[in-house]
Protein backbone atom coordinates (compact mmCIF):
# COMPACT_ATOMS: atom_id res chain seq x y z
CA UNK A 1 0.00 0.00 0.00
CA UNK A 2 0.96 3.83 -0.67
CA UNK A 3 2.22 5.80 2.15
CA UNK A 4 3.45 9.15 2.44
CA UNK A 5 4.63 8.25 5.83
CA UNK A 6 5.53 5.51 8.78
CA UNK A 7 5.09 6.38 12.18
CA UNK A 8 7.24 3.92 14.61
CA UNK A 9 5.42 3.44 17.97
CA UNK A 10 6.71 0.22 18.15
CA UNK A 11 7.84 -0.47 22.49
CA UNK A 12 5.71 2.69 23.20
CA UNK A 13 2.54 1.98 25.60
CA UNK A 14 -0.39 4.49 26.04
CA UNK A 15 -0.71 7.52 25.31
CA UNK A 16 2.32 8.27 23.06
CA UNK A 17 1.07 5.77 20.12
CA UNK A 18 -1.78 8.57 19.09
CA UNK A 19 -0.02 11.29 20.67
CA UNK A 20 2.38 10.39 18.12
CA UNK A 21 -0.13 9.73 15.75
CA UNK A 22 -1.41 12.86 16.02
CA UNK A 23 1.40 15.19 15.42
CA UNK A 24 1.89 13.40 12.63
CA UNK A 25 -1.53 13.60 11.00
CA UNK A 26 -1.06 17.48 11.60
CA UNK A 27 1.80 17.34 9.27
CA UNK A 28 0.56 15.93 6.49
CA UNK A 29 -1.39 17.35 3.40
CA UNK A 30 -5.04 16.06 2.53
CA UNK A 31 -4.92 12.78 1.17
CA UNK A 32 -2.18 11.62 2.19
CA UNK A 33 -1.42 8.18 4.06
CA UNK A 34 0.45 7.40 7.08
CA UNK A 35 1.15 3.87 8.28
CA UNK A 36 1.32 3.97 12.19
CA UNK A 37 3.23 0.55 13.89
CA UNK A 38 2.50 -0.28 17.51
CA UNK A 39 2.96 -3.26 19.51
CA UNK A 40 0.65 -1.82 22.23
CA UNK A 41 -2.43 -3.81 22.07
CA UNK A 42 -4.49 -2.19 24.83
CA UNK A 43 -4.25 0.96 22.01
CA UNK A 44 -6.28 -1.35 19.01
CA UNK A 45 -9.22 -0.25 20.29
CA UNK A 46 -8.10 3.26 20.78
CA UNK A 47 -6.68 3.91 17.82
CA UNK A 48 -10.27 3.03 15.57
CA UNK A 49 -12.08 4.79 18.41
CA UNK A 50 -9.68 8.34 18.04
CA UNK A 51 -9.61 8.25 13.73
CA UNK A 52 -13.23 7.78 13.98
CA UNK A 53 -13.46 10.75 16.18
CA UNK A 54 -11.08 13.11 14.34
CA UNK A 55 -13.39 12.23 10.83
CA UNK A 56 -10.35 11.07 8.92
CA UNK A 57 -10.27 7.80 6.89
CA UNK A 58 -8.98 4.46 8.57
CA UNK A 59 -8.16 2.13 5.79
CA UNK A 60 -7.39 -0.70 7.03
CA UNK A 61 -5.75 -2.67 9.95
CA UNK A 62 -3.60 -5.62 10.58
CA UNK A 63 -1.39 -7.17 12.85
CA UNK A 64 1.89 -9.34 11.98
CA UNK A 65 3.65 -11.11 14.32
CA UNK A 66 2.72 -8.74 17.50
CA UNK A 67 3.15 -5.52 15.62
CA UNK A 68 -0.04 -3.67 14.69
CA UNK A 69 -0.23 -1.48 11.89
CA UNK A 70 -2.83 1.38 10.87
CA UNK A 71 -3.09 3.23 7.11
CA UNK A 72 -5.21 6.65 7.88
CA UNK A 73 -6.01 8.83 4.82
CA UNK A 74 -6.02 12.39 5.65
CA UNK A 75 -9.18 14.24 5.07
CA UNK B 1 10.02 30.99 47.77
CA UNK B 2 6.41 29.44 46.26
CA UNK B 3 6.54 25.71 44.93
CA UNK B 4 4.40 26.92 41.40
CA UNK B 5 5.22 23.26 39.96
CA UNK B 6 1.63 21.82 39.08
CA UNK B 7 1.38 18.36 41.14
CA UNK B 8 -0.93 15.66 41.19
CA UNK B 9 -0.70 12.33 42.72
CA UNK B 10 -1.25 8.52 42.66
CA UNK B 11 -3.94 6.88 44.03
CA UNK B 12 -4.06 3.18 44.82
CA UNK B 13 -7.31 0.69 44.80
CA UNK B 14 -6.94 0.03 48.10
CA UNK B 15 -7.64 3.57 48.68
CA UNK B 16 -9.95 4.08 46.16
CA UNK B 17 -11.69 1.01 47.51
CA UNK B 18 -11.80 3.22 51.27
CA UNK B 19 -13.85 5.96 49.46
CA UNK B 20 -16.43 3.63 48.37
CA UNK B 21 -16.54 1.79 51.39
CA UNK B 22 -16.86 4.72 53.59
CA UNK B 23 -19.25 6.31 51.20
CA UNK B 24 -16.87 9.53 50.68
CA UNK B 25 -17.36 11.56 47.28
CA UNK B 26 -15.46 10.40 44.97
CA UNK B 27 -15.28 12.33 41.00
CA UNK B 28 -14.09 10.08 38.61
CA UNK B 29 -12.45 11.18 34.67
CA UNK B 30 -12.73 7.79 32.89
CA UNK B 31 -10.00 8.50 30.22
CA UNK B 32 -10.58 5.19 28.53
CA UNK B 33 -12.35 4.79 25.19
CA UNK B 34 -16.16 4.78 25.27
CA UNK B 35 -17.02 1.46 24.50
CA UNK B 36 -14.99 0.36 27.53
CA UNK B 37 -16.44 2.64 29.76
CA UNK B 38 -20.08 1.21 29.05
CA UNK B 39 -18.90 -2.28 29.56
CA UNK B 40 -17.09 -1.91 32.78
CA UNK B 41 -16.16 0.89 35.34
CA UNK B 42 -15.78 2.14 39.13
CA UNK B 43 -19.17 2.60 40.67
CA UNK B 44 -20.44 3.34 43.94
CA UNK B 45 -23.25 4.97 45.58
CA UNK B 46 -21.07 8.26 46.29
CA UNK B 47 -19.08 7.82 43.11
CA UNK B 48 -19.70 10.06 39.81
CA UNK B 49 -18.09 9.77 36.90
CA UNK B 50 -17.55 11.38 33.31
CA UNK B 51 -15.92 9.55 30.43
CA UNK B 52 -14.27 11.37 27.91
CA UNK B 53 -11.30 9.34 26.06
CA UNK B 54 -7.60 10.50 26.55
CA UNK B 55 -7.49 11.03 22.81
CA UNK B 56 -9.70 13.77 23.39
CA UNK B 57 -7.46 15.48 25.44
CA UNK B 58 -4.47 15.55 23.25
CA UNK B 59 -4.62 19.18 22.57
CA UNK B 60 -5.77 20.56 26.08
CA UNK B 61 -7.77 19.51 28.92
CA UNK B 62 -10.45 22.80 28.85
CA UNK B 63 -12.92 20.09 27.71
CA UNK B 64 -12.62 18.16 30.44
CA UNK B 65 -12.33 20.87 32.92
CA UNK B 66 -15.86 22.40 31.60
CA UNK B 67 -17.52 18.83 33.08
CA UNK B 68 -15.89 18.27 36.43
CA UNK B 69 -16.74 19.73 39.58
CA UNK B 70 -14.31 23.04 40.27
CA UNK B 71 -13.19 21.44 44.05
CA UNK B 72 -12.54 18.17 45.48
CA UNK B 73 -10.94 14.75 44.89
CA UNK B 74 -10.81 13.71 40.99
CA UNK B 75 -9.67 10.59 39.85
CA UNK B 76 -8.12 9.99 36.54
CA UNK B 77 -8.70 6.48 35.50
CA UNK B 78 -7.65 4.30 32.61
CA UNK B 79 -6.49 1.04 30.93
CA UNK B 80 -3.43 1.08 32.65
CA UNK B 81 -2.40 4.22 34.25
CA UNK B 82 0.04 5.79 31.01
CA UNK B 83 -2.98 7.88 29.50
CA UNK B 84 -4.59 9.01 33.04
CA UNK B 85 -1.01 10.31 34.05
CA UNK B 86 -0.95 12.14 30.88
CA UNK B 87 -4.50 14.12 31.55
CA UNK B 88 -3.65 14.18 35.35
CA UNK B 89 -0.48 16.27 34.35
CA UNK B 90 -2.68 18.83 32.23
CA UNK B 91 -5.33 19.09 34.79
CA UNK B 92 -2.60 20.04 37.38
CA UNK B 93 -1.40 22.48 34.98
CA UNK B 94 -4.65 23.90 34.33
CA UNK B 95 -4.77 24.74 37.82
CA UNK B 96 -7.03 21.90 39.29
CA UNK B 97 -5.91 20.90 42.66
CA UNK B 98 -6.92 17.45 44.34
CA UNK B 99 -5.56 15.60 41.17
CA UNK B 100 -5.44 11.86 41.35
CA UNK B 101 -4.48 8.60 38.97
CA UNK B 102 -5.21 5.08 39.51
CA UNK B 103 -2.23 3.55 40.15
CA UNK B 104 -2.22 0.50 37.48
CA UNK B 105 -5.15 1.20 36.12
CA UNK B 106 -8.47 -0.99 35.55
CA UNK B 107 -6.28 -3.62 35.58
CA UNK B 108 -5.15 -2.99 39.71
CA UNK B 109 -9.01 -2.07 40.07
CA UNK B 110 -9.63 -5.92 38.73
CA UNK B 111 -7.26 -7.39 40.60
CA UNK B 112 -7.81 -5.53 44.49
CA UNK B 113 -9.25 -7.78 47.51
CA UNK B 114 -10.41 -6.57 50.10
CA UNK B 115 -10.59 -8.50 53.10
CA UNK B 116 -13.80 -8.11 54.85
CA UNK B 117 -13.96 -10.27 58.82
CA UNK B 118 -18.00 -11.43 58.45
CA UNK B 119 -17.68 -13.23 61.93
CA UNK B 120 -16.04 -14.63 64.62
CA UNK B 121 -17.27 -18.55 64.98
CA UNK B 122 -18.46 -20.48 67.44
CA UNK B 123 -15.93 -22.30 68.29
CA UNK B 124 -13.29 -19.95 68.30
CA UNK B 125 -12.36 -19.92 64.54
CA UNK B 126 -13.10 -16.59 62.25
CA UNK B 127 -14.35 -16.44 58.79
CA UNK B 128 -13.92 -13.38 56.20
CA UNK B 129 -14.56 -12.71 52.73
CA UNK B 130 -12.47 -11.17 50.49
CA UNK B 131 -14.10 -8.67 48.40
CA UNK B 132 -12.77 -8.26 44.58
CA UNK B 133 -14.21 -5.47 44.24
CA UNK B 134 -13.41 -4.34 40.87
CA UNK B 135 -14.49 -7.11 39.63
CA UNK B 136 -17.42 -8.41 41.55
CA UNK B 137 -15.46 -12.15 42.77
CA UNK B 138 -15.99 -13.38 46.73
CA UNK B 139 -13.66 -15.44 48.14
CA UNK B 140 -13.70 -16.87 51.73
CA UNK B 141 -10.78 -18.04 53.87
CA UNK B 142 -12.02 -20.14 57.23
CA UNK B 143 -9.33 -19.51 59.87
CA UNK B 144 -9.11 -21.88 62.91
CA UNK B 145 -7.22 -23.47 65.41
CA UNK B 146 -3.63 -22.97 63.54
CA UNK B 147 -5.36 -23.74 59.85
CA UNK B 148 -6.89 -22.40 57.31
CA UNK B 149 -9.55 -23.42 54.34
CA UNK B 150 -10.39 -20.50 51.68
CA UNK B 151 -12.69 -20.99 49.14
CA UNK B 152 -13.29 -19.51 45.54
CA UNK B 153 -9.77 -18.75 45.61
CA UNK B 154 -9.28 -15.73 43.16
CA UNK B 155 -5.87 -15.86 41.13
CA UNK B 156 -4.05 -13.53 43.46
CA UNK B 157 -3.60 -15.91 46.07
CA UNK B 158 -1.07 -13.66 48.04
CA UNK B 159 -3.96 -12.00 49.71
CA UNK B 160 -4.91 -15.24 51.14
CA UNK B 161 -1.32 -16.44 52.42
CA UNK B 162 -0.71 -12.86 53.84
CA UNK B 163 -3.62 -13.65 56.00
CA UNK B 164 -2.57 -16.93 57.11
CA UNK B 165 0.89 -15.83 57.97
CA UNK B 166 -0.41 -12.67 59.55
CA UNK B 167 -3.20 -15.58 61.79
CA UNK B 168 -0.17 -17.50 62.19
CA UNK B 169 -2.55 -20.45 60.43
CA UNK B 170 -1.48 -22.99 57.64
CA UNK B 171 -4.29 -23.29 54.74
CA UNK B 172 -5.04 -27.05 54.44
CA UNK B 173 -7.62 -26.86 52.54
CA UNK B 174 -8.45 -24.81 48.91
CA UNK B 175 -12.17 -25.16 47.65
CA UNK B 176 -14.30 -24.14 44.54
CA UNK B 177 -17.93 -24.52 44.46
CA UNK B 178 -17.97 -25.02 40.96
CA UNK B 179 -15.73 -24.59 37.54
CA UNK B 180 -15.52 -21.27 37.19
CA UNK B 181 -16.37 -19.03 33.90
CA UNK B 182 -15.91 -15.65 34.84
CA UNK B 183 -12.39 -15.46 36.37
CA UNK B 184 -9.38 -17.78 37.10
CA UNK B 185 -9.48 -20.24 39.88
CA UNK B 186 -6.34 -19.62 42.21
CA UNK B 187 -7.38 -23.17 44.23
CA UNK B 188 -4.88 -24.94 42.16
CA UNK B 189 -1.79 -22.30 42.47
CA UNK B 190 -2.69 -21.68 46.26
CA UNK B 191 -2.89 -25.55 47.10
CA UNK B 192 0.72 -25.76 45.34
CA UNK B 193 2.27 -22.84 47.30
CA UNK B 194 1.14 -24.10 50.55
CA UNK B 195 0.60 -28.21 50.38
CA UNK B 196 -3.39 -27.62 50.75
CA UNK B 197 -5.68 -30.24 49.33
CA UNK B 198 -7.56 -28.66 46.20
CA UNK B 199 -11.24 -29.85 45.95
CA UNK B 200 -13.71 -29.86 43.20
CA UNK B 201 -16.75 -31.01 42.34
CA UNK B 202 -16.17 -34.32 40.41
CA UNK B 203 -18.98 -33.93 38.05
CA UNK B 204 -17.77 -30.07 37.04
CA UNK B 205 -14.35 -31.90 36.72
CA UNK B 206 -14.78 -34.40 34.36
CA UNK B 207 -12.07 -32.70 32.06
CA UNK B 208 -9.13 -31.53 34.08
CA UNK B 209 -5.99 -32.42 33.76
CA UNK B 210 -5.09 -32.45 37.10
CA UNK B 211 -5.53 -34.14 40.03
CA UNK B 212 -7.80 -33.31 42.91
CA UNK B 213 -9.74 -34.05 45.41
CA UNK B 214 -13.55 -34.98 44.98
CA UNK B 215 -16.05 -32.86 46.78
CA UNK B 216 -19.35 -35.02 47.52
CA UNK B 217 -22.74 -34.17 48.55
CA UNK B 218 -22.67 -34.53 52.65
CA UNK B 219 -18.41 -34.31 52.73
CA UNK B 220 -17.31 -32.67 55.84
CA UNK B 221 -14.12 -30.86 55.66
CA UNK B 222 -12.82 -29.47 59.27
CA UNK B 223 -10.75 -26.99 60.12
CA UNK B 224 -8.59 -27.10 63.03
CA UNK B 225 -9.34 -30.02 64.15
CA UNK B 226 -12.59 -30.91 64.48
CA UNK B 227 -13.59 -27.63 65.34
CA UNK B 228 -15.02 -25.86 61.77
CA UNK B 229 -17.29 -28.32 59.86
CA UNK B 230 -17.94 -27.26 56.31
CA UNK B 231 -20.70 -29.41 55.02
CA UNK B 232 -20.99 -29.86 51.59
CA UNK B 233 -24.71 -29.64 50.06
CA UNK B 234 -24.75 -30.48 46.34
CA UNK B 235 -26.96 -27.71 44.51
CA UNK B 236 -26.42 -27.89 40.63
CA UNK B 237 -28.13 -25.48 38.04
CA UNK B 238 -25.38 -22.98 37.34
CA UNK B 239 -22.68 -25.61 36.56
CA UNK B 240 -24.06 -29.13 37.26
CA UNK B 241 -21.00 -30.17 39.86
CA UNK B 242 -22.07 -26.73 41.81
CA UNK B 243 -21.69 -27.54 45.38
CA UNK B 244 -22.40 -25.21 48.71
CA UNK B 245 -21.41 -25.26 51.94
CA UNK B 246 -23.09 -24.80 55.24
CA UNK B 247 -20.07 -23.07 57.65
CA UNK B 248 -20.44 -23.73 61.39
CA UNK B 249 -24.17 -24.46 61.02
CA UNK B 250 -24.95 -20.73 60.23
CA UNK B 251 -23.09 -19.44 57.19
CA UNK B 252 -24.12 -20.85 53.69
CA UNK B 253 -21.86 -19.94 50.86
CA UNK B 254 -23.85 -20.57 48.06
CA UNK B 255 -21.14 -20.11 44.97
CA UNK B 256 -23.16 -18.96 41.67
CA UNK B 257 -26.16 -20.75 42.68
CA UNK B 258 -27.39 -17.66 44.82
CA UNK B 259 -26.39 -13.94 45.33
CA UNK B 260 -27.81 -11.18 47.25
CA UNK B 261 -29.72 -9.41 43.99
CA UNK B 262 -30.08 -12.37 41.34
CA UNK B 263 -29.74 -15.76 41.12
CA UNK B 264 -27.04 -18.10 38.73
CA UNK B 265 -27.27 -18.36 35.25
CA UNK B 266 -27.22 -21.87 33.63
CA UNK B 267 -25.87 -21.13 30.27
CA UNK B 268 -21.94 -20.43 30.85
CA UNK B 269 -20.80 -24.38 30.19
CA UNK B 270 -23.69 -24.51 27.02
CA UNK B 271 -26.13 -26.25 28.17
CA UNK B 272 -28.75 -23.62 30.08
CA UNK B 273 -31.65 -25.83 29.15
CA UNK B 274 -30.31 -29.08 30.80
CA UNK B 275 -29.76 -27.25 33.96
CA UNK B 276 -32.84 -25.04 33.77
CA UNK B 277 -34.53 -27.88 36.11
CA UNK B 278 -31.65 -28.79 38.78
CA UNK B 279 -31.47 -24.90 39.07
CA UNK B 280 -34.96 -24.91 39.44
CA UNK B 281 -34.58 -27.40 42.15
CA UNK B 282 -32.00 -26.09 43.73
CA UNK B 283 -33.27 -22.87 44.41
CA UNK B 284 -37.17 -23.68 45.05
CA UNK B 285 -36.43 -27.43 47.27
CA UNK B 286 -32.73 -27.85 48.24
CA UNK B 287 -32.57 -24.50 49.86
CA UNK B 288 -35.63 -24.30 51.13
CA UNK B 289 -35.38 -26.75 53.55
CA UNK B 290 -32.32 -25.66 55.23
CA UNK B 291 -32.63 -23.15 57.90
CA UNK B 292 -34.38 -19.12 57.24
CA UNK B 293 -31.82 -18.27 59.22
CA UNK B 294 -29.12 -18.91 57.25
CA UNK B 295 -26.43 -16.36 56.42
CA UNK B 296 -25.79 -16.32 52.87
CA UNK B 297 -22.45 -15.69 51.49
CA UNK B 298 -22.12 -16.01 47.64
CA UNK B 299 -19.21 -16.07 45.15
CA UNK B 300 -19.90 -12.94 43.71
CA UNK B 301 -22.21 -9.74 43.59
CA UNK B 302 -23.76 -8.23 40.72
CA UNK B 303 -24.41 -4.05 41.60
CA UNK B 304 -22.63 -2.07 44.09
CA UNK B 305 -25.19 -1.46 46.12
CA UNK B 306 -25.05 -4.95 47.32
CA UNK B 307 -21.77 -4.13 49.62
CA UNK B 308 -23.27 -3.64 52.79
CA UNK B 309 -21.14 -2.74 56.49
CA UNK B 310 -17.53 -2.43 55.80
CA UNK B 311 -17.59 -3.81 51.81
CA UNK B 312 -19.60 -7.07 52.97
CA UNK B 313 -21.75 -8.86 50.84
CA UNK B 314 -24.09 -11.42 52.46
CA UNK B 315 -27.74 -11.70 53.35
CA UNK B 316 -30.38 -13.73 55.30
CA UNK B 317 -31.42 -16.99 53.50
CA UNK B 318 -35.43 -15.83 54.68
CA UNK B 319 -34.78 -12.45 53.56
CA UNK B 320 -33.72 -13.16 50.04
CA UNK B 321 -36.81 -15.63 49.80
CA UNK B 322 -39.06 -12.41 50.26
CA UNK B 323 -36.75 -10.10 47.96
CA UNK B 324 -34.95 -11.64 45.88
CA UNK B 325 -36.07 -11.72 42.61
CA UNK B 326 -34.96 -14.90 40.90
CA UNK B 327 -36.71 -16.61 44.42
CA UNK B 328 -39.81 -15.57 43.54
CA UNK B 329 -41.17 -17.01 39.84
CA UNK B 330 -43.47 -19.00 40.87
CA UNK B 331 -44.27 -20.18 37.46
CA UNK B 332 -41.98 -23.25 35.81
CA UNK B 333 -42.30 -21.71 32.12
CA UNK B 334 -41.64 -17.98 33.32
CA UNK B 335 -38.78 -19.05 35.38
CA UNK B 336 -37.09 -21.35 32.20
CA UNK B 337 -37.38 -18.16 30.35
CA UNK B 338 -36.41 -16.06 32.90
CA UNK B 339 -32.75 -18.09 33.25
CA UNK B 340 -32.42 -18.67 29.43
CA UNK B 341 -33.66 -16.28 27.41
CA UNK B 342 -32.26 -12.23 27.25
CA UNK B 343 -29.15 -13.57 29.47
CA UNK B 344 -26.85 -10.50 29.77
CA UNK B 345 -23.20 -10.73 27.58
CA UNK B 346 -20.97 -13.39 28.89
CA UNK B 347 -18.39 -12.92 31.09
CA UNK B 348 -14.98 -11.56 28.58
CA UNK B 349 -13.37 -14.97 27.65
CA UNK B 350 -15.45 -17.26 29.66
CA UNK B 351 -14.65 -20.18 26.97
CA UNK B 352 -10.67 -19.42 27.69
CA UNK B 353 -11.30 -18.87 31.20
CA UNK B 354 -12.90 -22.55 31.35
CA UNK B 355 -9.92 -23.98 29.76
CA UNK B 356 -7.38 -22.49 31.97
CA UNK B 357 -9.26 -23.63 34.78
CA UNK B 358 -9.43 -27.17 33.76
CA UNK B 359 -5.89 -27.26 33.20
CA UNK B 360 -6.37 -27.56 29.43
CA UNK B 361 -4.07 -24.09 28.53
CA UNK B 362 -1.57 -22.17 30.88
CA UNK B 363 -1.54 -18.65 29.37
CA UNK B 364 1.08 -16.42 30.63
CA UNK B 365 0.12 -13.93 34.06
CA UNK B 366 -0.50 -10.97 31.67
CA UNK B 367 -2.58 -12.70 28.87
CA UNK B 368 -4.52 -14.07 32.31
CA UNK B 369 -4.54 -10.69 33.43
CA UNK B 370 -6.59 -9.38 30.08
CA UNK B 371 -8.58 -12.65 29.81
CA UNK B 372 -10.42 -11.67 33.28
CA UNK B 373 -11.01 -7.63 32.02
CA UNK B 374 -14.78 -6.82 33.19
CA UNK B 375 -17.13 -7.24 35.22
CA UNK B 376 -18.43 -11.03 36.05
CA UNK B 377 -22.11 -11.28 34.75
CA UNK B 378 -22.97 -14.51 37.09
CA UNK B 379 -26.20 -13.74 37.51
CA UNK B 380 -29.41 -13.93 35.34
CA UNK B 381 -29.87 -10.11 36.33
CA UNK B 382 -26.50 -8.66 35.75
CA UNK B 383 -26.73 -6.21 32.86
Amino acid sequence: MHKDLVVDTKGLACPMPIVKAKKALDSLQAGQVMEVLSTDKGSVNDFQAWVKQTNHELIKHEEEQGVYKFYVRKV
Amino acid sequence: MTNTTATYQSMTAKEVTRFIVDKKPLFILDVRNEENYSDWRIEGETVESVNIPYFELLEGVEAAIERIPAEGTVLVVCAKEGSSIFVAEQLAEAGRSDVFYLEGGMRAWSEYLEPVKVADLQSGGELYQFVRIGKGCLSYMIVSDGEAAVIDAVRMTDAFEQLAAEKGVSIKHAIDTHLHADHISGGRTLAENTGASYWLPPKDAGEVQFKYEALQDGNEITVGGTRIAIQALYSPGHTIGSTSFIVDDRYLLSGDILFVESIGRPDLAGLAEDWVSDLRETLYSRYKELSEELIVLPAHFGKITELGEGGQVSARLGDLYKHNPGLNIQDETEFRRTVTENLPQQPNAYQEIRQVNMGKIAPSAEDQREMEIGPNRCAVHDK
